[in-house]
């Protein structure tokens, strides 16, 4: 069943264009990476689809609902959630804040006053997400900015999975991290696969890609230039599409001394 | 790691759980201690009812300004024309009920709307046009200035009606009503940023502006709100203040963006946004209060009490400063 299908989107900021007509689908509970050199408009097409960008031109249905005209708010409503590359926290806010931010819960003050923010409740539901990561933080009361690049990635993705979404972004999640936690990564990414959720994986570490996606997407100068099913592709063939011809001998053996 | 493991000391705790719980950093609270001990051991007068009253009375104007500042300030804006357009409030209420002659009701009204107002064209200008807080703001203390003196024609409008008055001095149970006014809109402010969605999507959004938006807050949308509701809390200090001085002064409060920002930042707030509180701010208003009380009844001259705001404003800073860069990995 298709989650989510991209048609036609279309991107350019002033001059610059970025995405020239991008076609991409997601299955439910698919694992999709997402590759291409710097530039090719990777992180652009992901903000479209999560609504930081608006497409110029395109369609792009989400659970069989059109939702271009949503705003980012409204599409993590519908189970749309991104880890950003920066993991986008508000460092001086604690660990439920983060988690939480746009989606607090409310309770009245005394009984009488509405709209205040439940953060008992907020405080506890973080703890037990946090512990379902199998993660440990030094303190779920401290701003996050305390906190070591590994446990700020956890935040991130505890914020992206206590919503219950459909399909996850992640912008190079391994990117920053060390060998351990780059292997949790993929574990999580595995078991979000087999509770059905989809993933669309942005990752310059192309063995992260071969070993943990179902299918393969190459983006080059703005278009969705080669779709390749993982289990009958290789990263000779997967590096040729991204640099696009010229030395791919050279490019291949480069990626493979890594 | 073992720094991470290892029990922090009591102090560390208490600080954290005051900051956590309450919203307030234990170093304001004891600066203000300290320096109402000094101006009790300094001066005779200082310990008493009615100079604390009075204390409290001369900060309300500032108390209102501070707390819009810290909305402001907190996520991640700045307001400098807080004293122009309490300036510019004051003159349209006193205008309207004075050389209009309407009822006081209308001239309420017509103070805080002056300051939304205002506001809302900060607001504007800052989400819409891109120009920068700084500049925006500087632009609308002109502005609101001149606009101001071109009301009043460069004096003070006099002979306010009873109600207006009864505002400013007017004293029930023996509490002035300015005071009254302060402390309800502070307990109000407190309730908003610390514990309602709106007051902590302020904070995140002066914390990380890419944070906020990714979680769905409507950015720009958030930031005309506060510089509306910053510019409607100018409006109020032009109403206390006109009340209290029984004249709509188109020069009222001239530099005191100055001391209601500074008392934001001495009570915690972040210059940078993401961080704030009320009650901390409330300690900063009174800091400042104390401050300017003691230094008048050791009839030190005005000049030097601008010389001492100025001063403590980049202390304060420079502390903050000091601390995130000790505390945060940032």
């Amino acid at each position: 069943m298709t989650l989510l299908s991209l048609h036609g989107i279309r991107k350019s900021f002033g001059a610059v264009d970025v995405l020239h007509g991008v076609d991409l689908s997601v299955a439910a509970g698919e694992v999709v990476g997402l590759v291409g050199d710097n530039g090719a408009g990777k992180s652009t097409l992901m903000k479209t689809i999560t609504g930081i960008y608006q497409a110029d031109t395109g369609s792009i249905e989400f659970d069989g609902k059109d939702i271009l005209a949503l705003d980012p708010g409204q599409r993590r409503r519908l189970g749309i959630e991104m880890i950003y590359q920066d993991l986008s926290l508000a460092k001086q806010q604690d660990v439920a804040s983060n988690i939480f931010l746009g989606r607090e819960p409310t309770k009245r003050l005394l009984g009488l006053f509405p709209g205040f923010v439940d953060k008992a409740e907020m405080d506890r539901q973080a703890a037990r997400m946090i512990d379902r990561l199998g993660a440990h933080l030094p303190s779920i009361n401290r701003s996050v900015g305390s906190f070591s690049g590994g446990q700020q990635q956890t935040v991130a993705i505890a914020r992206a999975l206590t919503f219950n979404p459909k399909l996850v972004i992640m912008d190079e999640p391994t990117a920053a991290l060390a060998v351990r936690e780059v292997q949790s990564v993929l574990d999580l990414i595995r078991r979000l696969k087999s509770e059905g959720i989809a993933v669309i994986l942005i990752s310059h570490r192309l063995n992260d890609v071969l070993s943990v996606t179902d299918r393969i997407v190459v983006l080059r100068h703005g278009r969705a230039d080669a779709d390749l099913v993982t289990a009958r592709t290789n990263m000779n063939e997967v590096v040729s599409r991204i640099v696009g011809g010229g030395d791919i001998a050279a490019a291949a053996a480069h990626e493979q001394r890594g | 790691m073992s720094a991470e493991t290892a029990q922090p000391g009591f102090w560390t705790r208490v600080q954290r759980a005051s900051v956590e719980r309450l919203h307030i950093r234990l170093e304001s609270l004891l600066v203000l201690v300290l320096l109402s001990t000094a101006m009790a051991l300094l001066s005779p007068f200082f310990l008493s009812l009615s100079n604390f009253l009075n204390i409290l009375l001369a900060t309300s104007t500032i108390g209102v300004l501070a707390i819009a500042a810290t909305f402001v300030i907190g996520s991640g804006g700045l307001d400098l024309s807080l004293g122009s357009v309490m300036g510019l409030s004051g003159v349209a209420g006193a205008y309207v009920a004075v050389n209009l002659g309407w009822p006081s009701v209308f001239a309420v009204i017509a103070c805080i709307l002056a300051g939304a107002i205002a506001g809302y064209i900060n607001g504007q200008l800052v989400t819409r046009a891109f120009v920068p807080a700084f500049i925006v703001t500087l632009g609308m203390l002109g502005l609101a200035r001149g606009l101001a003196l071109v009301i009043s024609q460069g004096r003070a409008i006099y002979g306010l009606p009873l109600e207006i008055v009864y505002i400013g001095q007017g004293r029930p149970f023996g509490v002035p009503m300015p005071v009254i006014i302060f402390v309800l809109t502070a307990i109000v402010a407190h309730a908003v940023l610390a514990y309602t969605r709106f007051g902590r999507h302020t904070l995140a959004l002066g914390d990380s502006e890419g944070a906020a938006r990714a979680a769905g807050i409507r950015v720009e949308q958030h930031r005309r709100i506060i510089y509306t509701l910053s510019g409607a809390l100018a409006g109020l200090a032009g109403l206390l203040f006109t009340a209290r001085v029984n004249a709509g002064d188109p020069t009222a409060g001239i530099n005191y963006e100055l001391t209601a920002i500074t008392a934001a930042i001495i009570g915690g707030t972040n210059l940078f946004g993401g961080r704030a509180s009320i009650l901390g701010t409330m300690i900063g208003a009174l800091i400042m209060g104390v401050l300017q009380n003691g230094l008048t009844l050791l009839a030190v001259q005005s000049y030097y009490q601008q010389m001492a705001i100025g001063a403590v404003l980049i202390l304060a800073v420079f502390i903050d400063q000091y601390q995130v860069r000790k505390e945060s990995r940032v």
